[in-house]
């Protein structure tokens, strides 16, 4: 089981990402289970979403305190928060950065391999808004070989509906993009 | 006429306590506890029907011939007949009926 | 043992929970919106709107309404639905007694959540806790399949001519309600071969005048009840058959009481609601090394199943209770205390420990499981194990 957690800013959509994967991670026959921390949101306040995705049934009902892999959906939060608490050793951190992952390890000491996106870019550029979620979702995939990109279509589809085609180029182009140092 | 409340076993209650056959006044004599009775003088009574109108109980009817009388079954002696009766042709009077 | 999620569909659970109300052809529908059952009255009213269910939604200005229009509505025969939780539930309360004295019925999903002060939106049992001796049918899933699957099974109890009563469909709140996971959905031959039309026994018409919600005096009002207690207590032999009619269809196996790695174990959890599918992630830990641990989960709550519920911990020493609501004044929990009640009378019976976890839906992980086995055990062997304890509270 590979379990995931996404750090964003309440309006971002990190609670999307982590349904489309579920759907997606579905519609190939997967077990998966998405969900966010709940509290009152509003926009801008930071915001845990959490996906499960595996071969086996998921019996777990509780949020993930020791994720496989970390999202960062907002480059701000790495100021107020570790997203790296209780990774695994052998975790990775996911972050949307202008920075390169070695700039980011030396700046905020992390020890875990680390991969970059500029998705906020990618997002500007395509879909001239900062909502980086669907631009993430292609890097996270790329480099946790969860889904195929193909699986993302049909939920695409059905959550975004005129705008679908844009977000999947996002994705796509992220999914290109990133770049995983260890 | 429907079992008084008291004499139902709990087997025999409808599902929900639905109640099909409710009670009604129609089953009893609901009027033979007064202590006194309308009467009509058919001389001065010029058949307004007031009387009819302004019984609580729809206790006063009109005969055939026109003119109004008392439902001792179910007129209680309130009076307001003789109160309202413009003419002045109902008397209460002791008594039943 | 692996059960795969092939042809199943991912979608919040809310979600499905609607599409099931449409495939019964729910004809009346009226709910007040209160987190977090609002995703599936939304979803209602959307599928209303765009002409997929054929349905009277009948928006109303708040719960204690929306239950006094489903009273009315199954009343007049037709099939009902209506959800809500907490306060929500509590402002309807009223009605909520009423409708099963009067044998209307209807389903309702509780997404359960906890009754203020303080206000909480998150999960616990608070609120089902309140009415659970309204003489509803109660029930309770722990997952988005079993949420699912009962919405039908809750329609076809309910309705049944030798039940006839309304039914309470318990979820726990954002924990069940607010997840995606696959669902596999019924298909409309399956839905027509489980659940038959409705056909009321007394109907509201015109042609045929009744009074529904009577007046009972001192002289029959402890018939009424007895007849109520008769009629909710033979609604078993139909919640039984019911669910194997649902395990012939779908393959899905259901019981009053599920039992978990139960046979030889010296020690067994207790749970309702979705905080079981944790424990047995825990259980499966605490057998690898070598506790004889297994978990009872407990799905009908009302009218209560003691025969099975004794049946299932015959050969446990201890019961570990995990409670998600607390009743003030020392009682503690409310599972433990009907337990204890059912045990009572047992020549062999197991201690019960009692702790209340996950108010307001404080995570409980499978590392709270080992504390409480650990706390369980110490209880024990210093005989401290009939006060209750409130797991995880700080101070």
């Amino acid at each position: 089981m590979i379990e995931i957690r996404f750090h964003g800013r309440g309006g971002q959509g990190a609670v999307t990402t982590g349904e489309l994967l579920a759907k997606a991670a579905v519609s190939e026959g997967k077990w998966a289970q998405a969900f966010p921390a709940f509290g009152p949101e509003r926009r801008g306040a930071p915001v845990l979403a959490f996906c499960r995705v595996s071969d086996e049934r998921i019996r777990h009902r509780f949020q993930i305190k020791e994720p496989d892999i970390a999202v960062v959906l907002d480059p701000s939060l790495l100021e107020v928060l570790d997203p790296t608490k209780g990774l695994k050793p052998e975790g990775v951190l996911v972050v949307n950065t202008t920075l390169s992952a070695k700039e980011l390890k030396k700046q905020h000491k992390f020890s875990c391999k680390v991969a970059t996106v500029d998705a906020s870019k990618i997002a500007h550029e395509i879909l001239r808004l900062n909502i980086t979620n669907t631009a993430m979702l292609g890097g996270l995939i790329k480099v946790s070989g969860l889904v195929r990109m193909e699986s993302l279509d049909a939920p695409f589809k059905d959550r975004f509906g005129k705008i679908a085609e844009n977000n999947l180029r996002a994705c796509h182009r992220a999914y290109e993009e990133i770049k995983l140092e260890e | 006429m429907v079992k008084p409340a008291d004499q139902w076993k709990w087997q025999e209650l409808e599902p929900g306590f639905v109640v099909l056959a409710p009670g009604s006044a129609a089953d009893y004599k609901t009027g033979d506890w007064k202590s006194e009775h309308p009467v009509w003088n058919e001389s001065i009574c010029i058949k307004c029907g007031l009387c009819h109108i302004y019984c609580p109980d729809i206790a006063v009817f009109q005969k055939s011939t026109g003119y109004f009388a008392g439902d001792y079954d179910y007129c209680k002696g309130c009076g307001i007949c003789s109160q309202e009766c413009p003419t002045g042709a109902i008397s209460m009077v002791e008594g039943k009926e | 043992m692996s059960e795969t999620a092939k042809g199943k569909v991912g979608i919040e659970v809310s979600l499905a929970v609607s599409e099931a109300v449409k495939q019964c052809d729910t004809d009346v529908i009226s709910a007040y919106p209160i987190t977090p059952q609002t995703h599936i009255v939304e979803h209602l009213a959307e599928l209303v709107a765009n002409g997929e269910l054929d349905a009277e939604f009948i928006p109303v200005e708040s719960e204690h309404s929306a239950m006094s229009v489903c009273a009315g509505s199954s009343a007049a025969g037709a099939r009902t639905f209506t959800a809500t939780a907490s306060q929500g539930l509590a402002l309807m309360a009223e009605i909520v007694y009423c409708v099963s004295a009067m044998r209307l019925p209807m389903v309702m999903v509780v997404a359960n959540r906890s009754l203020n002060s303080p206000l909480s939106i998150w999960n616990d049992h608070g609120d089902v806790m309140m009415v659970r001796d309204s003489g509803w049918v109660q029930i309770f899933v722990e997952n988005g399949q079993e949420a699912y699957d009962h919405v039908f099974w809750c329609f076809r109890v309910g309705e049944d001519a030798k039940v006839l009563h309304p039914v309470m469909l318990n979820m726990d709140g954002f924990i069940v309600t607010h997840v995606v996971e696959p669902i596999e959905f019924w298909s409309e031959d399956m839905v027509r071969k489980f659940l038959p039309p409705f056909k009321p026994v007394h109907r509201l018409d015109p042609e045929k005048p009744a009074t529904f919600g009577a007046f009972g005096p001192p002289e029959i009002f402890t018939e009424a009840k007895m007849a109520q207690e008769h009629a909710l207590m033979a609604s078993m032999p139909v919640i039984e058959k019911a669910w194997d009619e649902l395990f012939e269809l779908c393959g899905r196996r259901y019981q009053p009481v599920e039992s978990y790695r139960f046979e030889d174990a010296k020690i067994l959890f207790v749970t309702m609601g979705s905080i079981g599918e944790t424990a047995r992630v825990a259980i499966d830990e605490m057998r690898e090394t070598g506790e004889q641990i297994g978990l009872v989960s407990l799905r009908l709550w009302r009218p209560f199943p003691f025969a099975r519920f004794k049946d299932a911990v015959r050969n446990a020493e201890v019961l570990v209770v995990i409670d998600r609501a607390i009743v003030f004044g020392g009682v503690g929990g409310p599972v433990a205390a009907e337990l204890r009640s059912a045990l009572y009378s047992e020549k062999k019976r197991p201690k019960v420990v009692n702790f209340i976890a996950g108010l307001a839906g404080r995570d409980v992980q499978p590392d709270d499981f080992w504390q409480m086995l650990e706390r369980a055990k110490n209880r024990v062997a210093e005989g401290r194990e009939d006060e209750f304890e409130i797991y995880g509270v700080r101070g």
